[in-house]
């Protein structure tokens, strides 16, 4: 037997945890619809009722131009989806059980986070799969892959830890849920689907400096193999927001628990 | 006192949520493997306590120590050896009832998940709903997989708050049946209740929580024995005897009834004032005599009205 307290005590109420949210994923379709039919939905969407319209400019493949839009939408929605589980949990009874078990501190908000990450990992897939069939190109190579994946991965991670910090604040479920639409929208007012010149003045200004545009500015560089000093400036900015939202969210917990 | 036999021992605890007292200073002992029952009406601080004690609020002040540990000092300790079954079902709604057993037994670091999990869903009678989401449950039935997963840690002391109110009547005497079957295992079983009833059928130990104190405690019979105002019914075998012992006991205050030749006296209850009654009465034809105590519910009633 562990002993408590231990590394290996407290490694197993995290993928306890963590197993517990996965399983919610599975139970409630709400979820498997965010994770699955989303992804497809945008990408058909975008590249069929708005690719004639939109011009971006040269002859470059419209689908391509998207790709890194679509992959954040999807992932900031999926992992706002976080802040609604975890308000869910705190407002019933069932956190009560965990506090009062000896069960690593951590070990609840990480739980969701690591489900989230492994709902973000089959939503992105699917994304890009669909991407693909509608005729995405990407040139990138192997590195530049890691490089994609680490971006995604940290990007979803800030996010969770953002949509946590919703999540333990909100009054309400429905008000958690909000976190969701400012997920969705925040990409729209970026680079991620039209040129940034084609915006009105006061957008442009936003749109140009908020991190989305340069998520998506280095991600595009990426996909297609040709450098760009965004992608330094990317990894930065996620790597800040996830670290201040984790330090934030864990703070809040342990004020709302102890 | 003999503190060793106490698996909850409880000095001057008190709480106050912003300006309202809730808590004015509570003394308790409890012994191991016992029942003991807080009583209190809605509001009354029941909840508020039974958190501090499962560690999941502070208390202000006060000192309280379970099975050796304090609260405040080792919550971690504290939580190895207490579960909490709360007011509100404390059941993961999107999971099956095994999944929710086995998840409570991971995390409580247990050897035999499985074995355990098994046992429990037939000790509880939910075999057959075991592979269903529990957000499909009927309330008794959430109610007891509430208390299986309690118990699948193998706790020394369970916490349980209301853990009959919104049942039906089969259902709570099914889930007394299963809290009496906890103490006889040696759990030490702390419950709230504001059902009189349930105090008496199951404590060994009852407190009356009021106004943020302790007003009464003891065991059922003691509660009762404490409140004055008991009576003693006194049958007569003939009509003279019925109507001596009427005048003998002018100035007691008696309940008189000449269809069946009995008279009730008002008594404190003292074995002194039953000694005096029944030594006037020498040489009536006293048929049978019958000590009519107070009903616990008259004793909170009377507490609580003071
Ligand atoms: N978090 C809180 N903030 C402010 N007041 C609170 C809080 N929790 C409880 N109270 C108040 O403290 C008092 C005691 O509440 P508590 O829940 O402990 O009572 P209870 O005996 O469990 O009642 P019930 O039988 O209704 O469950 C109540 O008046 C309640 O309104
Ligand atoms: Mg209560």
């Amino acid at each position: 037997m562990n002993r408590q307290g231990s590394l290996r005590w407290k490694t197993n109420d995290h993928f306890v945890m963590a197993g517990r949210c996965i399983r919610h994923l599975t139970r409630n379709l709400d979820n498997l619809l965010i994770v699955i039919v989303l992804p497809i939905m945008m990408m058909l969407l975008f590249s069929s009722v708005f690719g004639g319209a939109i011009q971006i400019g040269g002859d470059e493949n419209y689908v391509n131009y998207i790709v890194p839009g679509i992959l954040l939408i999807c992932i900031g929605y999926s992992a706002s989806t976080t802040a609604v589980s975890i308000n869910m949990d705190m407002s019933q009874g069932i956190i009560d059980r965990f506090r009062s078990m000896p069960i690593a501190k951590s070990a609840f908000i990480t739980g969701h986070v690591i489900a989230s990450v492994f709902r973000n990992i089959v939503s992105t897939t699917v994304s890009v799969l669909a991407a693909l069939v509608l005729g995405f190109s990407p040139k990138a190579s192997f590195v530049e892959w890691l490089i994609i994946i680490l971006i995604l991965l940290l990007y979803a991670l800030a996010m969770t830890y953002l949509s946590t910090i919703f999540g333990l604040l909100a009054k309400t479920p429905e008000g958690a849920g909000a976190f969701g639409f400012v997920m969705l929208f925040l990409p729209y007012v970026s680079s991620a689907f039209v040129p940034l010149e084609t915006l009105p003045k006061a957008l442009r200004l936003f749109a140009e400096h908020q991190p989305i545009t340069i998520l998506i500015e280095a991600l595009r560089s990426l996909f297609a193999s040709t450098s760009s000093p965004f992608i330094f400036e990317a990894i930065i900015w996620c790597s800040g927001i996830l670290i201040v939202s984790a330090f934030i969210a864990g703070q809040i917990f342990k004020r709302k628990t102890v | 006192m003999q503190v060793e036999n106490n698996v909850i021992q409880i000095r001057g605890l008190k709480k106050s949520y912003k300006r309202m007292e809730v808590l004015k200073g509570v003394d308790l002992n409890i012994k191991k493997g016992s029942i003991f029952c807080l009583l209190g009406s809605n509001g009354a601080g029941k909840t508020t306590m039974v958190k501090i004690l499962a560690t999941l609020l502070k208390a202000d002040s006060g000192e309280v120590i379970l099975s050796g540990c304090d609260v405040k000092k080792s919550p971690e300790q504290v939580r190895s050896v207490i579960s909490l079954t709360g007011q509100y079902a404390a059941v993961d709604g999107l999971l099956t009832a095994r999944e929710n057993l086995r998840m409570v037994g991971r995390l409580n670091h247990i050897n035999d998940v499985k074995a355990k999990t098994d046992h429990l869903l037939r000790q509880f009678n939910l075999e057959y709903v075991a592979n269903r989401p529990v957000s499909t449950f009927s309330g008794g039935m959430r109610r007891r997989l509430d208390i299986a997963m309690s118990l699948i840690g193998n706790p020394e002391i369970i916490f349980l708050d209301e853990p009959t109110t919104g049942l039906d009547p089969q259902s709570r005497i099914e889930m007394w049946k299963i809290i009496r079957e906890m103490a006889a295992a040696g759990v030490t079983v702390f419950l709230t209740t504001q059902y009189i009833e349930e105090a008496e059928q199951l404590a060994n130990h009852i407190a009356v929580l009021h106004e943020g104190i302790i007003i009464t405690q003891g065991s059922a019979q003691e509660l009762k024995s404490k409140l004055a105002g008991g009576a003693v019914l006194l049958g007569f075998g003939d009509l003279s005897s019925y109507i001596t012992a009427q005048e003998t006991l002018n100035g007691y205050s008696c309940k008189i009834d000449d269809d069946t030749l009995t008279i009730e006296v008002a008594t404190d209850g003292s074995v002194k004032q039953m000694a005096n009654l029944l030594s006037i009465l020498n040489g009536t034809n006293i048929a049978f005599l019958e000590q009519k105590q107070a009903s616990l519910e008259d004793v909170f009633l009377t507490l609580v009205a003071n």
